[in-house]
């Protein structure tokens, strides 16, 4: 006699592997699917979130009336924010590079865990490449070229060498000697937005991507400059001693397993001494070193000066008399010298900062110092963190214990 | 030759002569067909002739009339309707002659075709007098004409929906037939045939079931069948309680008592058959009552549209130990049979069901009964307190089990390697399978395997596999569920240091001489797949060792010998199981960056042996290798391009198998797959696939199933290609609207009908999102503009029909910030002016789904763009 058709078969589970294995797979395609068409959204809201600084109420947002003035450019996209101009674009930029801090300790597991490169000297800028034209931008907004490359949608070519709508953004360094744009980091390619993967599978990518496109093949007619990935995984000594086809700034330091994250983070490190870097200590507005360290800070409301960092280390604090008296306004970046008292540290963190104000900073700033910049050039001038300590930390075996006594 | 000579011959043992006689009758359908159907029903009628033609015209008659493929019966329904009316009438008085006829089988075939003819005709309002005057003749007739009057009746309510009935026709129906079934009948055929026919016309009977008087004689009548002397009519009448007990559950109640009594006799007395019945109803009463205890648990609490009566709590201090007598009942050798069902068997089952029915409180009552017989020397009572043990382990809560599987698990391990008898070391691994199942894995308070006992499990179930094969199937059964309940554990698997070993006991398995019996093979390949997918990082290494050997395994059964067309299907089945389990690592290593690069290196080959796969089939393709490519060219991403040229034409296979709906669903999923892999580098397949999936939305043969993922693969395609998309707009459009205005709205629909309605319009909506954001930033997005209006009246419309599940709605409120997004601020003024959005796009951003919410907040971006743009 035979069961019934529905009842589950005699001491058989409820559900068969093969119909485990569709649904999983139905579930994978779903996921992907979702997730393809929220990458595709999400690029865009980057863009978008340029108008939306200001926080608004979900009953505005179908209002029929908005007021003129507060009306964005039309139509803005990437390509158009690759090409504005002007404070609201030079914040757009200032927000979406990912700024390493400078090196104040050495982070554990220096060896496993983090890439180490040569920072090429010259101009850290964003380069987006789309609808056929390729625009440079540096750390304040400002487009440094506009031209044609080999990148996925990087010159009107005849053949289209991506999605028509997709585009790349690249991080990257332009070393005036050799006119080539030496590729850090990897933001966007052909669309796809690389923003959440760990560093050394952007890094693997942005190798074999920029190989296949033909972006790193010598100048052309479509192709202006050369782009050139920096090598990412030599380890310190090579990085340190090695000769590079440019001109070194300092070393680098990525955490492998660290997202492209935008703004300061500690996951990414600069460290420079005077072997490696022409630019150690922190030059004046003359390009000279000045005999006090000099840093940068942002006047706040309430007559705090403080960093570029989130949360913001507050250095200072002017009283309004004064802000009134130099006819300073809040936002305003203001120049400070570091005096004799330096700057004192309890437990690790700064408690007095002896500053002299030395003036308003130039209109083509886009922030202040962070804490590690500063702290780092203190270090610099007093008692810099060497070459020495670094290879220590990094040849030391991850399993080391250290002894605590 | 005349029909008759026709209709013996084509029955005859000589083929040559069969052929020829069936050629002889095709040719007379397709020069004639009024003709020819109606020298059938002639045939039927025509006392002069022998029972073998006249059965056989008519069963080509009912042929004529109806087909189990859709499209075929839709063709054929309209085949009759068109027929000269003339013909048809004198068709269906043949048949009316011919249900008075003394031949048994003619009589019987031409109820059958008559209910046919009636399931075409009446919906459309015709034949008005059928049901009249087969009730006028009722009354008055010799008992075998009534006896197929009322088969007739029975076929009629089977074929015919309730609603093209109208009440007074079926409350005639009820009253004839019920008079039928009581006991004042006295012929028995009258009234077997009576109950019979009251099991097809129970759905006609809501009414009836609402009124206490003709309800309680309905009852009366089934409840008096049930003891009749006849056990053919014990069985129908306790075949209709069954139906009853799923259908009018909430009417029940007056009768509980009696066929509590009526059953419980049946389940101890009668023979087997009447027993199943009796067992099958409190199964029935389980199944309504998880149903309805399960929405009380629910989102919508105490909302549930029938209340629970809780037969089963009040019922369960007898009704457990009667359920508990028949798993003493086993036969001998029953777990060598895939097919067979017995009472133990059924006891069993409804023992099951008791326990997720009332939790908790069945243990109580079945711990003395595993107690007292776990340990006799009879291996009847041993395997019943093992498999009454194994039956309860779902339903009551892991605080109640826990303690005593902690103590019964000792036990368990024992009896499965020393127990002297199969039945119950078989029972006994489906115990621990079970076991594993319901009360081991990350959401278990107190976990009942530990480092203490882990390895002796693992070795116990692994020796198990060298058992018998039924025995060794159910280790590999358990050890599917160990797995699976590391499914979650972290970076560190508890299993890790077994690995090896699992895997190349489970290999070991495969290869059994006897591997083949049972499901043994199968088995083990289901628990290597489950045991790779729980595996965590630790053993990706192992995992992709297994790569090769899996490989080989597949290589060598493509390795061409001629086979029997016996072996070819136990070959296609290998096939299957082989690539079933690349599939799962293929998923498993393509799913972490990491290990997706060691496993890069042997894709090529893999693909190789795929195609070969596909190639073994000649006119299909396989399921299985389908669903592993597509693991395949996710994991491979635009490197998948160079795969294409070759792997198009299986592809294109796929999405015209109709037959086999789900060959064809999963390559429209690997399609999607595809699309997502290669991006606009599938531009050049794009015509066939678009061809072929326009085909397919736009067939009638195809299981509905499959148009909701085609919808979304529209989209996914449109994603990929971006403006490209634009000479399908044409196509695409038109359809995807129409099925916008079908799925809108869902008055009347049943939850089956409103779940397939929502998945419609997920699909039909993620077509959209992906069209939308395809041509974003294009310079041809003015092309959509003409179809904004009728997207957001699909959007307005579905949300003032407030039936749309979560993912629906998800997709929904992202399709509105993708018309903003695109077409910018000529959607903007559309998305004012449309009725619901605001009110839509406030829910989603209250909503407490954070995937919606999120959704909307981007959309809310979006329309904040385009209305100030």
């Amino acid at each position: 006699m035979a069961p019934p058709d529905f009842r589950r078969p005699f001491k058989r589970a409820a559900v068969s592997d093969q119909q485990r294995r569709r649904e999983l797979t139905l579930e994978r395609q779903a996921q992907s699917r979702h997730d393809a068409q929220q990458r595709v959204r999400n690029l865009a809201s980057t863009i978008i979130s340029l108008q939306s600084q200001e926080p608004d109420d979900a009953d505005v947002v179908l209002e029929p009336y908005l007021e003129e003035s507060e009306a964005p450019p039309k139509e803005l996209d990437i390509r158009r924010a690759s090409r504005m101009r002007g404070e609201q674009v030079r914040n757009w930029f200032a927000r979406q590079l990912m700024l390493p801090e400078w090196m104040i300790d050495i982070p554990d597991n220096l060896s496993q865990d983090w890439y180490v490169f040569a920072r090429p000297a010259g101009k850290r800028c964003f380069v987006v490449a789309s609808n056929g034209t390729t625009v440079s931008r540096q750390r304040n907004g400002s487009i440094l070229h506009c031209f044609p490359s080999a990148l996925p949608n990087g010159a009107k070519t005849r053949e289209p060498s991506g999605p028509a709508h997709s585009y790349s953004i690249l991080d990257c360094i332009f070393h005036e000697g050799d006119q080539t744009y030496y590729v850090i980091d990897m933001v966007c390619w052909g669309g796809c937005s690389y923003y959440d993967c760990p560093a050394d599978f952007r890094f693997y990518w942005l190798n074999s991507k920029l190989e296949e496109s033909g972006a790193s093949g010598p100048p052309s007619y479509y192709h202006k400059y050369r782009f050139s990935a920096v090598t990412h995984e030599k380890g310190l000594p090579a990085a340190y001693t090695d000769a590079t086809p440019y001109v070194k700034d300092g070393l680098l330091f990525y955490n492998k397993h660290a997202h492209y994250q935008s703004g300061n983070t500690p996951l990414a490190l600069v460290w420079k001494d005077v072997k490696c870097s022409q630019y150690v200590l922190d030059t004046d507005s003359t390009g000279q070193v000045p005999d006090q360290q000099q840093v940068v800070l942002e006047l706040q409301e309430d007559g705090n000066l403080i960093t570029s960092d989130d949360p913001p280390i507050i250095f200072a604090r002017l009283n309004s008399e004064f802000i009134q008296q130099l006819g300073l306004h809040s936002g305003n970046f203001v120049r400070c010298a570091i005096n004799d008292g330096g700057l004192s540290f309890v437990e690790g963190k700064l408690e007095k900062a002896d500053l002299k104000y030395i003036g308003k900073c130039s209109r083509g700033r886009a922030f202040a110092d962070s804490y590690s910049k500063v702290v780092f050039q203190h270090m610099a001038r007093h008692s810099p963190l060497t070459y020495d300590d670094l290879l220590v930390a990094a040849n030391k075996a991850p399993s080391d214990v250290e002894m605590a006594g | 030759m005349e029909v008759t000579q026709l209709l013996l011959n084509a029955q005859s043992i000589d083929g040559s002569v069969r052929k020829q006689a069936e050629d002889s009758l095709k040719q007379f359908q397709e020069q004639n067909l009024p003709a020819f159907l109606f020298s059938l029903s002639g045939e039927l009628a025509n006392e002069d002739k022998p029972a073998d033609s006249r059965k056989l015209a008519g069963l080509i008659l009912k042929n004529a009339l109806d087909a189990k493929e859709q499209h075929r019966k839709f063709e054929l329904v309209q085949r009759w309707l068109m027929l000269d009316a003339t013909v048809k009438s004198q068709i269906k008085s043949c048949l009316l002659k011919t249900l008075s006829s003394p031949v048994p089988d003619a009589r019987s075939t031409a109820a059958q075709v008559v209910a046919k003819v009636a399931g075409i005709e009446l919906p459309q309002k015709q034949w008005p007098e059928l049901i009249g005057s087969l009730l006028s003749n009722v009354h008055q007739l010799p008992p075998h004409v009534k006896q197929a009057t009322l088969e007739t009746l029975g076929y009629l309510c089977e074929e015919v929906s309730p609603d093209a009935v109208d009440q007074d026709n079926v409350n005639k129906i009820l009253t004839v037939v019920v008079q039928g079934m009581s006991s004042s009948e006295g012929n028995n055929d009258v009234r077997l045939a009576a109950i019979r026919a009251l099991y097809n016309a129970l759905g006609f009977a809501q009414a009836n079931f609402s009124n206490d008087m003709e309800r309680d004689y309905i009852m009366r009548v089934v409840c008096e069948a049930a003891l009749s002397k006849e056990e053919k009519i014990r069985l129908a009448a306790f075949e209709c309680l069954v139906s009853i007990a799923s259908m009018y559950y909430e009417k029940l109640t007056p009768y509980m008592n009696d066929i509590f009594t009526i059953t419980a006799k049946a389940v101890r007395e009668d023979v087997e058959s009447v027993a199943l019945q009796a067992i099958e109803f409190w199964s029935s009463i389980c199944d309504e009552e998880i149903d309805i205890l399960e929405e009380y648990a629910g989102e919508f609490t105490g909302d549930s549209d029938v209340q629970c009566s809780y037969f089963v709590k009040q019922a369960l201090n007898v009704l457990v130990p009667i359920l508990l007598e028949t798993l003493l009942k086993q036969e001998e050798d029953q777990d060598q049979d895939e097919g067979a069902w017995n009472i133990a068997m059924a006891g069993g089952t409804c023992l099951g069901l008791v326990a997720r029915t009332v939790g908790d409180d069945i243990v109580p009552l079945v711990m003395p009964f595993i107690e007292e017989n776990i340990t006799k020397p009879d291996w009847r009572q041993r395997e019943a307190a093992t498999y009454a043990f194994g039956s309860i382990l779902e339903g009551p809560s892991p605080d109640k089990l826990t303690p005593i599987v902690n103590v019964a698990l000792n036990f368990m391990l024992s009896a499965l390697t020393k127990d002297p008898n199969t039945h119950v070391k078989d029972t006994t691994a489906w115990t621990l399978g079970r076991i594993f199942e319901f009360l081991h894995g990350s959401t278990m308070d107190a976990p009942i395997i530990t480092p203490a006992n882990c390895q002796q499990i693992v070795t116990v179930l692994l020796q198990s596999m060298t058992d018998v094969p039924n025995v060794a199937g159910k280790a590999c059964g358990a050890l599917y569920f160990l797995a699976q309940g590391y499914e979650d554990v972290g970076p560190s698997s508890p299993l890790t240091p077994y690995f090896q070993e699992i895997v190349q006991a489970l290999l070991t398995v495969t290869h059994r001489e006897d591997a083949g019996e049972g499901r043994l093979r199968t088995a083990a390949y289901e628990t290597l797949n489950e045991v790779v997918r729980c595996s965590t990082e630790e053993t990706a290494t192992l995992v992709l060792q297994l790569v090769p050997v899996i490989m080989l395994e597949l290589h060598n059964t493509l390795e061409g010998q001629k086979l029997s067309s016996d072996e070819r299907e136990k070959q296609g089945e290998l096939h299957g199981l082989l690539c079933g389990c690349l599939q799962v690592i293929i998923q498993k290593l393509g799913a972490s960056d990491q290990t997706k690069y060691g496993f890069m290196q042997f894709a090529d080959q893999i693909m190789g042996l795929f195609l070969r796969v596909f190639a073994c089939k000649s006119a299909t393709v396989h399921e299985e290798a389908m669903l592993a490519i597509g693991s395949l060219a996710y994991a491979c991403g635009p490197e998948f391009a160079k795969y294409m040229p070759e792997f198009y034409k299986y592809l294109e296979m796929g999405l015209q198998n109709f037959e086999e709906y789900q060959v064809c669903s999963v390559t429209v999923g690997v399609v999607g797959d595809i699309c997502r892999a290669l991006e606009n580098k599938v531009l050049p397949y794009c015509d066939g696939i678009m061809t072929q999936l326009l085909k397919d939305l736009s067939s009638n043969q195809l299981h509905r199933s499959v148009k909701p993922p085609i919808f979304s693969c529209l989209g996914d395609i449109a994603l990929a290609i971006g403006q490209d998309f634009e000479k399908y707009l044409m196509y695409a459009m038109p359809m995807l609207q129409s099925a916008a205005e079908l799925s809108a709205h869902t008055a009347g629909a049943d939850d089956e009908m409103i779940e397939y309605t929502n998945s419609l319009r997920n699909g039909i909506l993620e077509a959209y999102s992906g069209i939308l954001q395809g041509f974003k930033n294009s310079t041809k997005t003015q092309l959509l503009i003409p179809y904004a209006p009728h997207i957001l009246q699909f959007l307005d419309s579905i949300y003032v029909e407030k039936d749309m599940d979560d993912l629906v709605m998800r997709t929904a409120i992202g399709v509105l910030g993708d018309l903003a997004d695109t077409l910018g601020s000529n959607a903007g003024t559309m998305i004012q002016n449309s009725v619901s959005s605001r009110d839509f796009l406030n829910e989603c951003l209250s909503s407490e789904d954070g995937s919606i919410k999120e959704s909307a907040e981007w959309t809310k971006l979006a329309i904040t763009r385009a209305i100030s743009a």
